[in-house]
């Protein structure tokens, strides 16, 4: 096992350990708001973010973002303190779980809106001439959006260069994909002339590989692509509003990316796991004092 | 030949482009040879053809790519091209271009200016007559400038490309587009403030038996009515602030409406519900002028008809606008 691979499995853990923390201190009433954690969707941040250089490039993420916040930044603690309301937090308290930014890293709340905003950012870079680019987060829901259509074919027709990633977890809230749209997802950016690749979203590595192709043809061609990533939320959308069937999250979560992960590596790597777990634990301990 | 509100317009986007290379230009149809329609970006592309965008027609997405590019550097003037078609970009200004720099704890900033003209007159109907600009006030993080025709709106348009770090809504009107900016002899201005000045304009010296609040496209029409009244020695001043998404300045309300007990205020919006009553209630609370008589004219809660003389009934016209004036005078 490499240092690489223990750095991808250690963020994974942390993600996970993070989302926990969060989702039992709102069943412990410290937390105002809400959260959407992303509990099974980690390796496609953890493969992405990893497939990027974090110094130049700028992600835009969504609702569902601390997953795509902790692989960029490594923040554990700005992100919990930013949730708990606390001056300390990424933004002050006031961005909560779904606005924060902290260098080239932006989420909002509103679905398909950040699309033409990360090709506009795209392009500046471009015009710029900054070597940089611009990764877009959304999920299946979000393609019931019009923002995102109009933004594909800008982004496509004025050759920004921005990956375009969409994590089917199957869902919009509560409502099943296949009751919420016609067609198929995986061709529709065929027709804005972005091509597409689609990507196990449960195996960090398929997705990090997947990613970092991407990527290198963004920076050489210049232009968009679209990376789709199979995945599954396991936790609810938010707090305790999940109304899907146990066998089929069962099914799902054998196959969950951390699991997936260790039996890739094949070594022992609860140390790690544990380790995160610490870590996480101590933050909260921390802030709880504050 | 003098100036048009409009030439000042556009050599105001030719003077940005010139002097600042982060200057970038989108919207629907405003290259040449077309050159927007109204014209206002004419010549434009052709000088400057690495900075100005054609887009399809996509209102939000004009407004978000711009402020992914405001927020990355650049300084984008995004043309809406009706201001009917706003409430397609509603969103992005709404929840995005104008909250970032307030939920991102200002570290970001999105220099952003999008300009749209409003306003009938021109027979084009409901969906390309209206003046919709109140449902954009009100909005943190977000500046609505509205030039009159006794404004230099270039030089608020250039105020606004240079200096503004946050979003600007540039509303512009279409009935001032082919109009003189030259002040007509009858009449004297006076600017108070500096970056986005209230025009004070009076046909007399005299004390006057009527002040008109307003703004934007009826400043056509207040022109017109003062000019004409001159010689029926019946004295008018008109305010005019440039700047509609703030409250009228307090330094104007003491120098310019304490001597005067009677004031009308007015724009073309429907009627209620937006600048002018919000203006209305900003007089009665500067206290000491409590006994204000105060009258209101805004445009009938209704669509804009396309037919000329339907469209009349609806918008605030010179007409009824004089008519107003001497309802209140007799």
């Amino acid at each position: 096992m490499d240092v690489f691979q223990r750095k991808l499995y250690k963020e994974l853990c942390l993600i996970r350990h993070t989302e926990t923390s969060l989702l039992e201190l709102f069943s412990q009433g410290k937390l105002n708001g809400t959260v959407h954690t992303c509990i099974g969707q980690e390796a496609c941040a953890v493969g992405v973010i990893n497939a990027i250089n974090k110094e130049i490039d700028i992600v835009f993420s969504n609702h569902r973002g601390h997953g795509h916040y902790i692989a960029y930044s490594d923040d554990v603690k700005g992100l919990i303190a930013e949730i708990m309301g606390l001056s300390s937090g990424i933004c002050r308290g006031i961005g909560g779980s779904q606005h924060i930014q902290f260098k080239n890293f932006y989420t909002n709340g509103i679905q398909g809106a950040g699309v033409p905003i990360v090709t506009g950012m795209a392009l500046a870079e471009k015009f710029k001439m900054s070597g940089a680019i611009a990764v877009s987060f959304i999920g299946d829901g979000t393609f019931g959006e019009g923002a995102i259509y109009e933004a594909f074919n800008i982004a496509s027709l004025w050759e920004a260069p921005v990956l375009f990633v969409a994590e089917l977890n199957h869902y919009a809230q509560s409502t099943p994909s296949n009751e919420q749209h016609a067609g198929n997802l995986l061709t529709r950016a065929d027709s804005f002339g972005i091509s597409s690749t689609v990507a196990d979203g449960m195996d960090v590595l398929a997705v990090f590989e997947a990613a970092s192709r991407c990527v290198r043809t963004i920076r050489e061609t210049q232009k968009p692509e679209m990376l789709f990533l199979e995945t599954y939320r396991l936790g609810p959308h938010s707090k305790g509003d999940d109304h899907r069937n146990e066998d089929e999250i069962a099914k799902h979560r054998k196959r969950e990316p951390i699991a997936l992960f260790e039996k890739a590596l094949g070594g022992n790597v609860s140390d790690i796991y544990q380790g995160a777990k610490e870590e996480v634990n101590a933050i909260v301990r921390e802030l709880l004092n504050v | 030949m003098s100036d048009t509100y409009l030439d000042s317009l556009r050599n105001a986007l030719f003077t940005s482009m010139d002097s600042n290379e982060k200057v970038v230009v989108i919207g629907e149809d405003i290259k040449d040879p077309y050159g927007g329609a109204f014209k206002v970006t004419k010549g434009l592309s052709s000088k400057f053809p690495d900075r100005v965008f054609n887009t399809p027609i996509s209102e939000s997405a004009i407004v978000g790519v711009s402020t992914g590019l405001a927020i990355r550097g650049f300084k984008p003037i995004a043309e809406i091209m009706f201001g009917d078609f706003m409430a397609l970009a509603a969103d992005q200004i709404l929840n995005n271009a104008s909250k970032f720099s307030l939920m991102y704890n200002k570290e970001v900033t999105v220099p952003l200016i999008i300009r749209t003209p409003m306003g009938g007159g021109r027979g084009y109907g409901p969906t390309h007559s209206q003046c919709i600009e109140k449902m954009f006030l009100g909005i943190p993080g977000l500046k609505v400038i509205c030039p009159s025709i006794f404004h230099d709106p270039g030089k608020l348009l250039q105020k606004s490309i240079e200096n503004e770090e946050y979003p600007t809504l540039f509303i512009e009107y279409k009935n001032l587009y082919n109009l003189s900016t030259d002040i007509p002899a009858e009449l004297s201005v006076a600017y108070v403030g500096d970056k986005y000045p209230v025009a004070v304009v009076e046909n007399s010296a005299e004390k006057p038996d009527l002040i008109l609040v307003s703004y934007g496209g009826l400043s056509e029409h207040i022109l017109q009515l003062m000019v004409d009244l001159v010689e029926d020695e019946i004295n008018l001043r008109a305010i005019f602030p440039s700047e509609i998404s703030t409250d009228l300045d307090q330094e104007v309300i003491r120098q310019y409406i304490s001597d005067c007990q009677s004031v009308l205020i007015a724009d073309n919006n429907t009627s209620g519900f937006g600048w002018v009553s919000e203006t209305a209630v900003a007089l009665h609370e500067a206290s000491m002028y409590k006994t204000l008589d105060i009258h209101r004219l805004s445009a009938q809660s209704n669509i804009v008809p396309a037919a000329k003389e339907l469209e009349e009934q609806v918008l605030v016209t010179g007409a009824s606008l004089a008519k107003k004036v001497f309802e209140i005078l007799i």
